[in-house]
């Protein structure tokens, strides 16, 4: 116990010392996340709050051709603007979102009691002009439909019959949940901090070590490996707990200034969440801690740890990924998997379910058991020979 | 007292260490010499258990390397070939490191070291990060670390590697010290000067194996040559890998 706390103190203090490498693991590692997050969230907010709130600003060509159509959908919001020469063009440059065209035969066709045209161009790809494409398609949809029921009832006739089947949307999402789709990215970002924060340090200690040859008089001392290594990883593992916490914090931060409730949304980031969040990601701090290490261990040089790491690094977002692209239903299972449990855990939570004592316990016992495995196998490497000898 | 049995180490086809065998006994300076990739480095890390042996045996001070490893490092103090610092540490903190390592009170860390750092004349540099040190500096704190646990055996790979005369001065100095202490003294080097200047005992070695063992005066009366360097170059067979 003595020579774990003696080398966890020296590693922690000799760390503390080096500000580069502090300043990316309790810095940028932890607070990236909430950065692209709040970055992220802002210009979803802004770009919809605009698009709703502001009236809609539309080229439209031959206004005149149908004045009592104009003036319905002026009421509505729309403000014609002049009409442009060559819409197609204007709209596959951006120019507009979307241009209106109606015909001069309009008004003919509309005493005769014809289906008179109305012409929408606009690029369906470029996925901002979405809400403008959708907001006039309902304004002349609504208006459509108003001067039909007119029709009908100028000839003796209920309106209803043109509605044989109305549909009422019963939609059984939360503010919450929609939420939750929309950051399923942001348990990786956790699982990046406690990487980041532990990365360099376990690099440090082991290849690092090696290279500048500290490690062959470190280990001519009378103490075991499994001993030194112990200490070094709760170094690691309290560099990477504290980066999590960071990251937490900084999450914590960001619900609070983010008006997630203009999009109808509620982001729930308090304590209670960073609480369960450190509880069920504490196995994956040590589990990652020694995975870092053994990889270290492995590495002939610094650069190389460096390297092999960065790959590494990219393994833990596939269950963001996949989770995000394929349909899979949660299942109690998924719980036992180290990373998966973390992940569907963590999205269970921001989608404003509870987390059961149950599933926090799997998630925590199965990621430790998994932890001690690692841990195991990385003393195993420790004892080799080779291990030490930089040469 | 070290002694060495028979000790054999290969890496794959490379016969590093091929049935070596010598005593280092205490109040004397031994000297391993022997060119460059000749097994010295190996045959001393077996020493210090860092390497285990694939056949033979190691005792320091009565006690088999094999058996309790950890009780051999303890009677040792060791000056490896890799000799590095932690450089965001100041010297002193490199050698309380150690210190506490080998599991000694506080008051004591604190007397022993303040004793190493005025015999090696480091006062000057004690409370500096060792980022940045000399080399000479660097090896006054490796020893300093090295032998901070008071050990009855000390072992130096090539202590004198990349210092400058006034610098090799004061360390032979110092290791004629440890020897009046009564300590073991145990070091390796390809120098044949230094090891003529120092040691009761050298055990040349050549291609893994022992092919002298024997006093100075000794070594000169077996090959008949008056000048050390020329009875090195007779026992090895050439005079590669070593230097005047």
């Amino acid at each position: 116990m003595n020579t774990m706390l003696i080398v966890f103190l020296k590693e922690v203090r000799e760390n503390l010392r080096d500000r580069r490498t502090l300043g990316s693991a309790l810095l940028f590692g932890p607070l990236i996340g909430p950065f692209i997050f709040a970055l992220m969230m802002n210009t979803v907010i802004t770009r919809e709050l605009n698009k709703a709130d502001q009236p809609l600003r539309i080229p439209v060509i031959g206004a005149q051709y149908a004045p009592n159509l104009i003036d319905a959908l002026k009421q509505e919001g729309l403000i014609p603007r002049p009409p442009v020469a060559n819409p197609e063009a204007a709209v596959r440059d951006q120019d507009a979102d979307v241009v209106l065209r109606i015909p001069s035969d309009f008004d003919k066709s509309w005493r005769k009691g014809e289906a008179s045209q109305v012409e929408m161009i606009y690029d369906s790809s470029q996925r901002e002009t979405g809400g403008s494409i959708d907001r006039l398609r309902h304004m002349l949809e609504t208006y459509s439909r108003r001067q039909g029921a007119m029709r009908l009832v100028a000839r003796g006739l209920s309106p209803t019959m043109m509605a044989p089947v109305s549909v009422d949307d019963r939609d059984q999402s939360t503010p919450q949940s929609r939420a939750g789709q929309l950051f399923s990215i942001l348990p990786y970002f956790f699982v990046l901090a406690v990487f980041m924060g532990g990365m360099y340090l376990a690099i440090d200690l082991t290849a690092g070590e090696r290279e500048r040859q500290s490690l062959e008089p470190l280990f001519a001392n009378p103490v075991p490996r499994w001993k030194v290594l112990l200490g070094k990883l709760g170094a690691i593992c309290v560099f990477s707990l504290a980066s999590l916490t960071i990251s937490v914090v900084g999450f914590g931060v960001c619900g609070r200034i983010i008006p997630a409730e203009k999009l109808g949304m509620t982001l729930n980031l308090g304590p209670a969440f960073a609480l369960q969040v450190v509880l069920i990601m504490l196995p994956l701090v040590i589990l990652l801690a020694s995975l870092q290490t053994l990889v270290a261990a492995f590495a002939k040089s610094y650069r190389e740890a460096q390297t092999y790491l960065s790959l590494l690094m990219m393994v833990p977002a596939l269950p963001s990924v996949l989770l995000s692209v394929l349909p899979i239903k949660v299942a109690p299972w998924m719980f036992t998997v180290p990373l998966l449990g973390q992940q569907v855990g963590i999205t269970q939570l921001l989608r404003g379910g509870e987390l059961t004592s149950m599933q926090i316990s799997t998630c925590v016992t199965c990621g430790l058991v998994v932890a001690v495995l690692a841990t195991l196998v990385t003393a195993a490497v420790y004892r080799s020979e080779r291990l030490a000898i930089s040469a | 007292m070290i002694e060495v049995r028979d000790l054999y180490k290969h890496f794959g086809d490379v016969k590093a260490v091929d049935g070596v065998s010598f005593v280092a006994r205490d109040g004397e300076i031994t000297g391993l010499l022997g060119p460059n990739g000749a097994g010295k480095t190996t045959t001393l890390r077996m020493l210090y258990t860092l390497m285990n042996p694939d056949r033979g045996q190691v005792l320091v001070d009565g006690i088999d390397a094999a058996r309790d490893a950890q009780a051999v490092r303890r009677q040792l103090g060791v000056l490896p070939d890799a000799r590095g610092l932690y450089k965001r540490l100041t010297a002193r903190e490199n050698i309380e490191y150690f210190a506490r390592l080998q599991g000694m009170e506080h008051a004591l860390i604190q007397a022993r070291r303040e004793q190493l750092i005025k015999a090696l004349e480091m006062e000057d540099i004690a409370d500096r990060r060792t980022e940045g040190f000399s080399q000479g500096q660097r090896v006054k704190t490796a020893i300093a670390r090295a032998l901070v646990h008071d050990p009855k055996n000390v072992i130096l790979d090539e202590p004198t590697n990349g210092l400058d005369v006034m610098a090799t001065r004061s360390l032979r100095q110092f290791m004629r010290r440890l020897k009046g202490e009564g300590r073991c003294v145990l070091f390796s080097s390809h120098i044949m000067q230094e090891v003529a200047a120092l040691c009761d005992r050298i055990v040349v070695i050549a291609h893994g194996r022992v092919v002298a063992d024997e006093t100075p005066d000794a070594l000169r009366a077996q090959t008949g040559q008056l000048n050390l360097e020329d009875a090195f170059v007779k026992i090895i067979g050439s005079d590669e890998g070593l230097a005047a």
